[in-house]
């Protein structure tokens, strides 16, 4: 519990951060700008765990564990992403989505 | 301390029994002795299925994080003798492609790592565990699909593969955070009884689909599926189209049909409007694909919109219809796609052009690819056929008439472009055809499992029934 923030303030902003997210998956033009937007989007579910979890029901503490393994997951996911955006890299020596992408429709 | 209990998770013990010996093997064994890594894993992987057809009692353990039952048992099973296909028919290519890079181990170690995230996922009984099981399932398939380095479309696979998991599981976590809000519980057995429906549960629950309709391919988030298919060795593919989607079919069923439930009457609409897209989108698609990766992938896009008419119903026999239709699907698309990977392994032909006169060269091989197209299709006498006709049932009994007719009319379209391929092998001469080839053993002991599969599950009418009573096992 923060002093003075009612959770509706906290929530809206996890909202934003998640839409913010969102926007940037869909617009980025490269592949690491699109991983952190992924990010961005988990960290809000992340502060929503923990807040929810604070604000309403504090008597358990299933958020905040839950919040934990999210964080834990999120680390192995980007690792991997950048593993293979680095061999992205090393074939064609760019990152931007216009050139990895010859697949299509 | 009792550790009887434990024997519930057998299965799961079982297979990280084999990832660990796995990689024990690839420490020891000498650089010359790798290829039979390949044995050794198909050795033991067999004798897990048989052994998995052991009965199991219902219960769950660990604060009822861990869930099993009859059906969920079934399912597992299931899994397994699609991996065990899927290992058979892909065999050959580890031998001669990637046991000469030394990293065949590595390959097993993951996909096997990917099936025990699928069991998490679908004996989980909390959110918790369900999310672990999806990534543990999701992130080894993103390594696999990018798995040959050298190959661009690989990478491109992956990337793309990885990407969208991850959007897929944000949402899905943002949708299960909302969820967890207005009920106060992660715990499947709390949120029976704690959902209502209110504005905040039903975006919850929206997001929280969406995040399952990505792994399921559904149409608004479908995208990834046609490229990273073609990208990804095709052993993976199938394993994507088969066994990840099926499992995922399987967990977004139970937790719709037992936990949403109070929230029918908003996921009944949204699962209407994206039954039809999938079909017409996925059917549509594949009219004009040409390679046969991607011709498969749009065909299981439109079978998974088949899937969601059974979801539609909501009761017991929705249920068992759709792990009915799965099961007859696991079947007949790794019939079709061992073809595709054989030939593909033997001369690097992946162009639906390049199939024209096989029928002359490899009767055998055009047999089995026909036999497939033709469950998938729904003919008659195939099991495909009984499996797309109970959906229906399921669906027209619910007074779903015209996502029937729609779904029949799709049927049709269908049908055109599975003739297409049949059409290319049998009716067609080429100057240059596929030449004649032998299958190595696993590759053959794959393709006559799954044309067994295909053949009898047709026939053998009290399999229907049991899954009918095993699907009791849930509340509704």
């Amino acid at each position: 519990m923060i002093e003075g923030i009612s959770i509706q303030e906290i929530l809206t902003v996890t909202s934003i951060l998640f839409f913010i997210g969102i926007y940037g998956f869909i617009t980025r033009k490269n592949l690491i700008s699109i991983l952190i937007s992924v990010e961005l989007i988990w960290n809000a579910s992340v502060v929503n765990f923990v807040v929810i979890n604070k604000y309403l029901f504090p008597d358990a503490l299933q958020g905040v564990i839950f919040s934990i393994f999210v964080i834990a997951v999120a680390a192995a996911e980007s690792a991997l992403a950048v593993s293979i955006i680095v061999n992205i890299y090393r074939q064609l020596t760019s990152v931007e989505v216009k050139d990895v992408e010859t697949m299509k429709y | 301390m009792d550790f009887s209990n434990f024997l519930l998770m057998r299965q799961e013990i079982f297979l990280l029994a084999i990832i660990l010996v796995l990689i024990i093997a690839e420490m020891f064994m000498p650089r010359k002795k790798k290829g039979s890594i390949v044995h050794l894993s198909i050795f033991l992987f067999g004798i897990h299925t048989v052994a998995g057809f052991l009965g199991i009692h219902e219960s769950s353990m660990f604060g009822g994080m861990f869930r099993t039952n009859g059906l969920i048992h079934f399912f597992k099973n299931l899994l397994d003798v699609g991996v065990l296909i899927i290992l058979l028919q892909s065999a050959d290519w580890l031998q001669e492609k990637i046991v000469p890079q030394d990293n065949v181990a590595e390959y097993l170690i993951l996909l096997f790592s990917s099936l025990l995230g699928l069991y998490f996922m679908i004996s989980a009984g909390d959110f918790l565990m369900f999310y672990l099981g999806l990534e543990l399932s999701s992130l080894p398939i993103a390594a696999l699909a990018a798995y040959e380095t050298a190959k661009r479309k690989s990478s491109e696979a992956g990337i793309k593969f990885i990407l969208s998991a991850a959007l897929a599981s944000g949402i899905s976590l943002f949708g299960i955070s909302l969820l967890y809000a207005t009920s106060g519980s992660i715990y499947f057995d709390d949120l029976l009884v704690l959902i209502t429906s209110s504005r905040l549960s039903i975006l919850g629950m929206i997001l929280f689909f969406a995040g399952l309709a990505f792994k399921i391919s559904l149409v608004p988030f479908h995208f990834w599926t046609a490229d990273v298919y073609e990208g990804a060795p095709i052993g993976i593919a199938s394993y994507l189209s088969v066994i990840s989607k099926g499992a995922a079919a399987f967990i977004l069923l139970i937790l719709l049909f037992t936990i949403l439930k109070p929230l029918m009457h908003v996921w009944e609409n949204i699962v209407y409007g994206i039954a039809i897209a999938t079909m017409f989108i996925g059917n549509l698609f594949a009219l004009r694909q040409k390679n046969m990766k991607r011709f498969l992938a749009f065909s299981s896009i439109a079978q998974a919109g088949f899937i969601l008419l059974g979801l539609i119903v909501g009761n017991q026999l929705g249920m068992a219809t759709v792990i009915y239709f799965v099961l007859v699907y696991v079947f007949s698309n790794l019939a079709a796609f061992g073809v595709v990977q054989a030939i593909s392994l033997r001369t690097g032909k992946e162009h639906m052009n390049d199939y024209e006169g096989l029928y002359r060269t490899n009767p055998n091989l055009s047999l089995v690819l026909m036999l497939g197209l033709f469950s998938l299709a729904g003919i008659p006498p195939l099991a495909g056929f009984f499996g797309k006709f109970f959906l229906f049932t399921a669906a027209a009994s619910e007074g779903y008439y015209l996502l029937v007719f729609l779904a029949v009319v799709n049927v049709t379209i269908s049908l055109y472009y599975y003739l297409l391929v049949v059409r290319a092998m049998f009716l067609r001469k080429s100057d240059r055809p596929i030449p004649f080839f032998k299958n190595g053993i696993y590759m053959r002991l794959g393709l006559i499992i799954a044309v067994l599969g295909i053949l009898i599950l047709g026939f053998y009418g009290p399999l229907y029934d049991y899954i009918y009573e095993l699907s009791g096992s849930f509340n509704y």
